[in-house]
Formats: structure tokens, C-alpha cells, sequence
């Protein structure tokens, strides 16, 4: 069987609170943290982007899967904020990491969900037996519009996966992806700031593939919500994770370590995959993990784990979801948001 | 920068690879080919860890047009535990605690865009502990 044998997560340190952003377009903050559910989010510093976001994830997984780097056969990047529009982010990530050259590396694109995509590609080639290890990322600096609604949410992070055939810290006992074409959230080639559909965004978007993905991987498996002691679902913002596991039958106290979208905001690709890093941080053997992303255009991914006796014993070697959400953070101002996300015009 | 001269320079800005003289077991950053401190021109290849101590630093308030977005900024000397020392922006504090004996992790992050469409040049920075 195949599973994970290393995953490692990173968020920056730079946060901006959700009464700042309020503040500086004279909306009611209560009202805003009330309805989104996210008190503050990660923001990139001028020196992070989704290639060091992704190192720094991919070297807490290396460490925990205690392997030689060089093993890696394929690596994939899934990202709505590549640095580059042509040249890839995971050449550079390969070679810092120590990966190249014999390795098949790709960068992968699907709005939110393009974490749980390079994932899902990575386990295949392991499982069909074509590489031994293969390592998926979802990382992310996503930039919402001022003054939208996206920019109390669009948060910068991520988290990367080693998957493997032996000493496994996680089984991956099945996956499900249900996709369709949904114009529910998008940015044009050119585009600096994305668009959405407002409202559109939740029930035929979110809630159709979150549900419809979910529904059926717990059918196709044969587990029930009270099976699992986790669930992750994709979290654009607090409350929309929470409605849909409310609506599958999960409880809060199953989907509450998960969820890290108060403290973080939504990091895209990174989201979900940050939050089931959390997760494995705290698991206890066999206990049964559900995750589903989500990713705008639109489709779900669904995995059904189960933590292995190997896995606490590799937690420490990588610092914890908990201790980068909780540890050292710097807050800004919204002034110095905007320079840090260079929104702000400058001459050359 | 030009885009080779930063590709050259990889093996110490992606692996920080260093020399250890089998002269005098000086350790350089980045490998030189001949040692400062004894000539000698036979080395071993090393990794340096990607952990230091601060040695002595200063912050910039006006630095190269590129950084200004960044100044005041921290620049110091971190030596790691081979021996091996490099000067290295320190990020993510206060630039005025970057002092002697500050515990650093060499993190990756971006040094420089290559003009507005040029490439992007990475490499090491330092991260106080903690
Ligand atoms: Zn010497």
C-alpha cells in the first residue's frame, strides 16, 4: 500500500488582522470577523513566494521522511501564484532540495485545489510502481482585490507530501475527485487581482464539489462521518468548511484542529494541505483522517487516511503547524500590507 | 547579476557548499581555490549546516535602489558550526536585534529581482531561532 512517509508545512510570519483591513475601508470589523470567521492571515514577506514557501515546506518533509532526497522521482508544484508565467517553480525547488536531476518535475495550476492535485498525481506514480518516492506541494501568495471581499481571506502558505510504499506515516486507503466547469471564480492572463462570482461561489461551486466529492468517497469506502477523528475541508473562509462537514455529519470537535482559517486566512493551494499537516502533527495511530479541497473552475479531491504507530514518532523533526501559527508573527499595518504586497504604484 | 554568473553560483546559494583546507582545515565559503589563511590549494567539499551564530552586523538605512523597499534592513556575519562564514541578510525582526550571539536558521528566501522582467535570484537569509 502506498501512503505518506513525510509531509512538512510553512507559513510566513508576517500577519495582518481582519479589523485592520475593515478599518481601512471603513467596514464594521466585528461584523467582517463575525461573517468570515478569520481574525487574522498570513502575508508574505517582500522576500516569500510560492518557490520558498515550497522549499521550506519540502525540507520539513524530507526530514520527516528520513530519506535521500535524490530517491524523489517525480515532484509536482500545485500553485495559483507561480512566480514565473513561463519557467517552471519546481526545477529550482528540485535543486535546492537536492532532488535533481533524475526526477520528472511539473507545475500544476487549479485555484485552491492545485495542492491536493500535485498529491494526488504524486501518489499515483508511486503506487503504479514508477517512481519509489514522489513529492506533492500546494503552496500559495494570493492576492485578493482591495476592498473585495477576498482580501480579508487571501493568505500566503503551504505544505508538501513525500509519498512512498514503505515505512508509511499515513496509508492513503482511497481517493475521489469530482470535477466540473464552474465559471466561479477566475483571473485572466494579465490580470493582476482575480474575479468571482459572489455569491455564486457557494452552493453550485463550493458546496456542490466539497458535498458530492465527499458523499461519495465515504460511499465508495464504506466509512460513515463518525469513523474518522479528522476531517479538513477546503476553507476559503471560517464558515463555509463548517457548514459542508456540518451538512456530511461531522462534528466540530472532528473537523477543529483542521482548521486553521481563523489564524491563517485562505492560503489556496495551500489550505487544506496545511490544515491535514496540522492534523498528522497531532494524530494518534489508526486514527482515520478525511480530507477534500476544493478548487475553483471547479472540482474536489478527496482522500481517506489512516495514521500508522510511525507517525508521532516523526512529528518533531519538523516544526508544527501550531507552533508557525502560534510562534513568532509580525502585524502590519495596513500601509505596510500594501507595500509588502506591492500594491502600491513606484517608479523604476 | 547577470542570469550565469547567478547560475555559476548555485552549488553556495542553493547547497551552501564550502572548502576545508587539508592544509590547515580552515573552512571557506564559498570555495575559493586557494586558501587565505595557509595558500594551500587541497580541499574538501562541504555542506555548511543551515544554522549559525551571529558574529558581528550593522543595518543598512540606505542601501543599493533594489533593497530600498527593504531598508533599514540587518546584514551579518553568521558563522555555522563547521567554522564556515557568510554574510547574510537577517529578516523576519527587528533589525535593531540582530547582535552578536543571535542564533540564526539560514532559511531560502528571494535576494533580488533582475530588473523588472529579468530573473528572480535566491539564496540564504538569515531567521533568528524561535
Ligand atoms: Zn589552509
Amino acid at each position: 500500500m502506498a501512503g505518506i512517509v513525510g509531509y512538512g508545512a510553512y507559513i510566513p510570519r508576517n500577519r495582518i488582522k481582519s479589523e485592520e483591513i475593515a478599518r481601512q475601508w471603513g467596514k464594521d470589523p466585528q461584523a467582517i470577523s463575525r461573517g468570515l470567521l478569520i481574525q487574522e492571515k498570513s502575508v508574505p514577506g517582500l522576500d516569500e513566494d510560492t518557490i520558498t514557501i515550497s522549499v521550506a515546506a519540502g525540507r520539513g518533509a524530507v526530514a520527516r521522511a528520513g530519506i535521500d532526497p535524490a530517491l524523489i522521482g517525480a515532484l509536482y508544484i500545485g500553485s495559483e501564484s507561480h512566480p514565473y508565467a513561463v519557467k517552471p517553480s519546481g526545477t529550482i525547488v528540485s535543486e535546492v532540495l537536492g532532488v535533481t536531476p533524475e526526477v520528472h518535475v511539473a507545475d500544476f495550476e487549479f485555484a485552491c485545489k492545485a495542492g491536493t492535485e500535485a498529491m494526488f498525481v504524486a501518489l499515483g506514480l508511486v503506487e503504479s510502481g514508477r517512481v519509489e518516492y514522489a513529492m506533492g506541494i500546494g503552496a500559495d501568495t494570493s492576492q485578493g482585490a482591495p476592498n473585495d471581499a477576498l482580501e480579508f481571506s487571501a493568505s500566503a502558505g503551504g505544505a508538501a507530501y513525500i509519498f512512498g510504499k514503505e515505512r508509511l506515516l499515513v496509508e492513503v486507503l482511497d481517493t475521489y475527485s469530482y470535477t466540473t466547469d464552474t465559471p466561479d471564480f477566475w483571473r485572466r492572463e494579465g490580470e493582476f487581482y482575480p474575479r468571482h462570482g459572489g455569491r455564486f461561489t457557494g452552493e453550485p461551486a463550493y458546496f456542490k464539489h466539497v458535498l458530492s466529492a465527499t458523499r461519495a468517497i465515504l460511499d465508495r469506502s464504506g466509512y460513515k462521518a463518525s469513523d474518522f477523528r479528522h476531517a479538513i475541508f477546503h476553507m476559503p473562509n471560517g464558515k463555509f468548511p463548517l457548514s459542508a462537514g456540518k451538512q456530511l455529519g461531522f462534528t466540530k470537535e472532528q473537523m477543529a484542529v483542521g482548521w486553521v482559517v481563523p489564524l491563517m486566512g485562505n492560503s489556496y493551494s495551500g489550505s487544506s494541505p496545511t490544515g491535514l499537516a496540522a492534523v498528522l502533527d497531532i494524530a494518534d495511530p489508526d486514527d482515520l483522517i478525511l480530507i477534500t479541497s476544493f478548487g475553483s473552475g471547479a472540482a474536489s479531491d478527496s482522500f481517506v487516511l489512516r495514521a500508522t504507530d510511525l507517525l508521532p514518532q516523526r512529528v518533531e523533526r519538523a516544526a508544527t503547524v501550531k507552533s508557525m501559527l502560534e510562534g513568532p508573527r509580525h502585524y502590519l499595518t495596513y500601509g505596510e500590507y500594501a507595500k509588502y504586497r506591492e500594491k502600491i504604484i513606484l517608479n523604476d | 547579476m547577470p542570469s550565469p554568473r547567478y547560475w555559476r553560483e548555485k552549488a553556495n546559494r542553493f547547497h551552501l557548499e564550502a572548502a576545508r583546507c587539508q592544509g590547515c582545515g580552515g573552512v571557506t565559503f564559498p570555495a575559493r581555490t586557494i586558501c587565505p589563511a595557509c595558500r594551500g590549494t587541497e580541499f574538501e567539499t562541504l555542506y555548511l549546516s543551515r544554522k549559525g551564530k551571529v558574529v558581528t552586523s550593522t543595518v543598512v538605512h540606505v542601501g543599493p535602489n533594489e533593497f530600498q523597499m527593504e531598508a533599514p534592513y540587518a546584514m551579518a556575519v553568521v558563522e555555522t558550526p563547521e567554522g564556515g562564514r557568510l554574510m547574510v541578510q537577517v529578516v523576519d525582526c527587528e533589525p535593531s536585534d540582530v547582535l552578536p550571539g543571535l542564533e540564526v536558521s539560514l532559511e531560502f528566501r528571494l535576494i533580488r529581482r533582475e530588473g523588472h522582467g529579468g530573473i528572480l535570484c535566491y539564496g540564504h537569509k538569515g531567521v533568528p531561532v524561535g
